[in-house]
């Protein structure tokens, strides 16, 4: 290690996703200094990979019309399983289509209107009216009641990720790119900023802010099989629950998406679903119809992944050595349509499969997508427990998606409670100071420091980093999945315990020196441990079933004892989360019935 | 399956005494191996120390960019099975080296969109009440292709010019400034982009090889989108020139 540096700022973003990017252009429009942080260079960020859209409520599109705030707002909670907040659904829907004109107003090249009759693969024939031509257009997505999911191809996170960045980039905001936080600096009242790691060279580096944005992306690659990019490890959320004072929220609510692609498990939009596609059965019968009679391919996620797994262990999935996985269907869309409109899964199917959806089925199963959980904060993104601190996009438990998120919502709220947060944000840092005591500053450099040092020498113990990371991944995979059961789950604790035991013994078959890729992993996987436990635990504790979180043995949704959020807390010393909950309040649409899915009347038909 | 030997760069400017070298490991070949799989087996079970980059191993963030026997590929969707026994990596030229394999790009990207000015002039101030702005579809589908850029730098790599000129903007440059003069709502004109990309750093350094358009992972239409700069920049060259307008 050689050359120390410390950088204050006003405000400092972890994260140069399209969230935290969209918060640091909010607080340096209101006159603050801005640095933001990145693991990697920030238009490589996870937001680039989503492919289908983003939600707003404008209702131009021919199958759009009537569209509004409001069944946006009452899709979502139903697609939450009434388990998110709905005062943040609120403010999600009414601003999702100011975020979507003002992206276009940056450059995000949106699909727009195309007056004329066209007949869709269901024989339904639909008109797209002159009055709207031009204007910002939508498909059809999982759980919505209208087209509402606006798109440039299937490339829209590319897309949008670009036009933020270009914004930051004229606006000049500093961005710091290979820099990984690892810890945060606390006072147990304040977050005064962070302790980081410059991945280009391993020198320790310390940022101070007034106030610190977490914006780090989900945990999905505690999974061995995720359609996540290989950064989205909940390492941010980590270092938050590391204070014993931050809690994470909902952890146990995962995401698994009906279509990874079989076997690299890189994602196929919804979107081709919601162009048409069928999802098959060895006996190339289309199966979805019978579950869902309402909504077929595109109920919620959650549903579409339990249906796909249980005609699956009915014997009907595609045997292969990958095990058993089904088809998606898509090639009655036309070739002409799926290279253009899906031309990114289209290359991605030929890239990694050597298959050409307009002409063959892709292999799919479901698959880890989605952290609906993460650092839990109010409505402002404010994180409880610490002052100063706020998290926001898919790293954050704000609470948009409850138990389910619904397809095009995820990354709407990115750029979403990037204004809303970062209004927020810009908001209480104006009326910040900075003040603390540098020794406690020197402290929390020095504990990194010394940790380095033991990682290095292997004071603790010589665990291998790799196979604990395996070990968790597999552990995951066979405990934490699409359904669930009390015995399993304790299963999975167990092994996670051991696992995070082990971690705390980790020490590097290598030097360490410079930007060395071990002891990064090395410096990550004890809070990674705690991550997965907080999953684990949080799914196990949690008696019933709702959106993604499905116990066999508690099938029914519980709204007397479950309307509550978990908050899972990682004391001092300890080998298990401590789990607190919290009332969720249904301020406007009571719990009801989802209008698809098993306990709906439509899902019970079959 | 065959054993296959990887030759790889090996040099961390970090350690003290480090020497650049090329370093051999043997792998067994697996079932539809990519370069992704392949060095992340080598970092786990051989060489903890070995240094690449990866984020979405799907081909859209364009971060594993690198030299393989040769050619300037994304490592990700580099499959095992349509390589030869013997496999050679090295970092890609141009850009920076960080260690072993990987180089910034990152510095390297934020200079050309802050050189290019690669944002949307306008004077319009948005107005969250209003309704958008309309487009053809035709013209936005017409944005999507240079846009799809994933700046990973292989055609910076496989460019005469870029390699022996430090400030020639690449195709990924001129391509990017062609989504820009492609996009209605930026107001600029061809005179402003004339100060930009008329010039031999810009459109007029370019030797005609097209290494840029036989290597570009995303086939992005680059010879296409290079002559479309060119003759408006030739163009505006010639407008200029009328006006008196001192061209260096």
């Amino acid at each position: 290690m050689s050359a120390k540096h410390t950088f204050i700022s006003d405000v400092l973003v972890v994260g140069a996703g399209l969230a935290g990017n969209r918060a640091a252009i909010a607080a340096a429009e209101a006159g603050l200094d801005v640095i933001i942080l990145s693991l990697i260079p920030p238009r490589r960020s996870h937001s680039t990979a989503a492919q289908g859209g983003m939600q707003a409520a404008l209702g131009n599109s021919a199958l759009g019309k009537g569209d509004n705030p409001d069944v946006h707002f009452s899709d979502t909670v139903k697609g939450s399983d009434w388990g998110n907040d709905q005062e943040v659904a609120r403010m999600f829907v009414e601003t999702s289509p100011i975020a979507v004109r003002q992206l276009s107003s940056w450059g995000v090249p949106w699909n727009r209107i195309v007056a004329g009759k066209r007949k869709l693969p269901d024989g339904r024939e639909v008109e797209d009216t002159k009055d709207k031509e031009g204007y910002i257009t939508a498909r059809d997505f999982g759980g919505t009641a209208k087209w509402r999911t606006c798109y440039t191809a299937d490339g829209t996170g590319h897309t949008m990720v670009y036009a933020v960045d270009t914004v930051v980039c004229k606006m000049g905001i500093t961005t710091h790119d290979r820099i990984e936080a690892i810890s945060l600096i606390h006072d147990g009242v304040n977050c005064l900023g962070v302790v980081a790691r410059d991945l280009r060279n391993g020198n320790i580096v310390t940022y101070l802010a007034k106030s610190t944005v977490i914006a780090t992306g989900g945990s999905g690659r505690l999974y061995a099989a995720s359609t996540n990019a290989v950064i989205c490890n909940g390492a941010g959320g980590a270092i938050c629950q590391a204070t014993g004072i931050v809690p994470l929220g909902n952890m146990e609510a995962v995401q698994f998406h009906p279509t990874g692609m079989v076997p690299v498990w890189i994602l196929m939009t919804e979107g081709a679903r919601g162009d048409g596609g069928y999802l098959l059965d060895k006996n190339l019968y289309r199966f979805m119809p019978d579950y869902e009679p309402k909504k077929k391919e595109l109920a919620s996620r959650d549903v579409v992944s339990r249906r796909m797994t249980q005609h699956m262990r009915k014997g009907l999935g595609v045997d292969s050595k990958y095990g058993p996985h089904l088809w998606l269907d898509i090639r009655h869309l036309g070739r002409k349509w799926v290279w253009s409109n899906l031309r990114e899964i289209a290359n991605i199917s030929m890239n990694f499969n050597g298959i050409d959806p307009a002409t063959s089925l892709v292999p799919v199963r479901p698959t880890q997508h989605y952290t609906m959980g993460g650092v839990r904060t109010n409505k402002d993104g404010a994180v409880y427990g610490l002052k100063g601190l706020f998290a926001l996009g898919e790293a954050a438990c704000w609470d948009l998606h409850g138990f389910n998120r619904l397809g095009g919502n995820s990354v709407a709220e990115t750029v979403v409670s990037g204004m809303i947060v970062g209004d927020a944000v810009a908001k209480y840092t104006l009326g910040a100071t900075q003040n603390y005591n540098y020794k406690l500053i020197e402290d929390f450099v020095k504990i990194e420091e010394e940790r380095i040092k033991n990682l290095i020498s292997g004071k603790n113990g010589r665990e291998n980093v790799y196979d604990i990371k395996k070990g968790v991944e597999n552990a995951m995979m066979d405990h934490v999945g699409i359904f669930r059961t009390g015995p399993d789950l304790q299963q999975g604790v167990d092994k996670l315990r051991e696992l995070y035991k082990r971690s705390l013994k980790i020490g590097l078959r290598s030097s360490g020196q410079g930007a060395n890729p071990e002891l990064a992993d090395a410096l990550r996987q004890t809070g990674l441990c705690r991550t997965a436990l907080s999953i684990c635990y949080g799914a196990l504790m949690r008696t019933e079933s709702r959106g993604s979180h499905s116990r066999e043995d508690y099938p029914k949704r519980d709204d007397v004892n479950w309307l509550k959020r978990t908050l899972a807390y990682w004391k001092e010393g300890s080998d298990l989360p401590t789990l607190d909950y919290e009332p969720v309040v249904c301020k406007e649409l009571p719990p009801g019935d989802r209008g698809y899915g098993e306990s709906s009347a439509a899902g019970k038909s079959k | 399956m065959r054993q296959i030997t990887f030759s790889i760069f090996r040099f961390n400017p970090n350690i003290p005494g480090d020497k650049p070298r090329m370093q051999e490991y043997k792998l067994e070949e697996q079932d539809g191996m990519s370069m992704f799989v392949a060095l992340n087996l080598i970092r786990e079970n051989l060489d903890p120390t070995l240094m690449f980059d990866f984020v979405c191993r799907a081909a859209i963030c364009g971060s594993c960019a690198m030299m393989i026997n040769g050619r300037p590929r994304l490592a990700c969707k580099t499959l095992a099975k349509n390589m030869p026994s013997h496999i050679t990596m090295m970092p890609l030229p141009v850009f920076k080296l960080i260690g072993d394999l990987c180089v910034d790009t990152g510095t390297w990207f934020r200079n050309l969109q802050i050189r290019t000015e690669a944002w949307v002039h306008t004077n319009k101030k948005f107005d969250p009440k209003a309704l958008e702005e309309k487009m053809d579809n035709e013209i936005a589908e017409k944005i999507y292709e240079p846009d799809r850029c994933v700046e990973c730098g292989c055609c910076v790599a496989a460019c005469v010019t870029a390699n022996i000129r430090e400030d020639f903007l690449g195709a990924t440059g001129i391509n990017r400034v062609a989504r820009f003069m492609l996009d209605p709502r930026d107001e600029r004109s061809d005179a402003d982009y004339f100060d930009v990309v008329g010039n031999e750093d810009g459109a007029f350094g370019c030797v005609g090889l097209m290494g840029c358009a036989d290597l570009c992972p995303m086939e992005i239409p680059l010879q296409e989108n290079l002559a479309f700069v060119r003759r408006k920049m030739a163009a505006a060259g010639l407008k200029l020139t009328f006006q008196g307008v001192k061209i260096s």
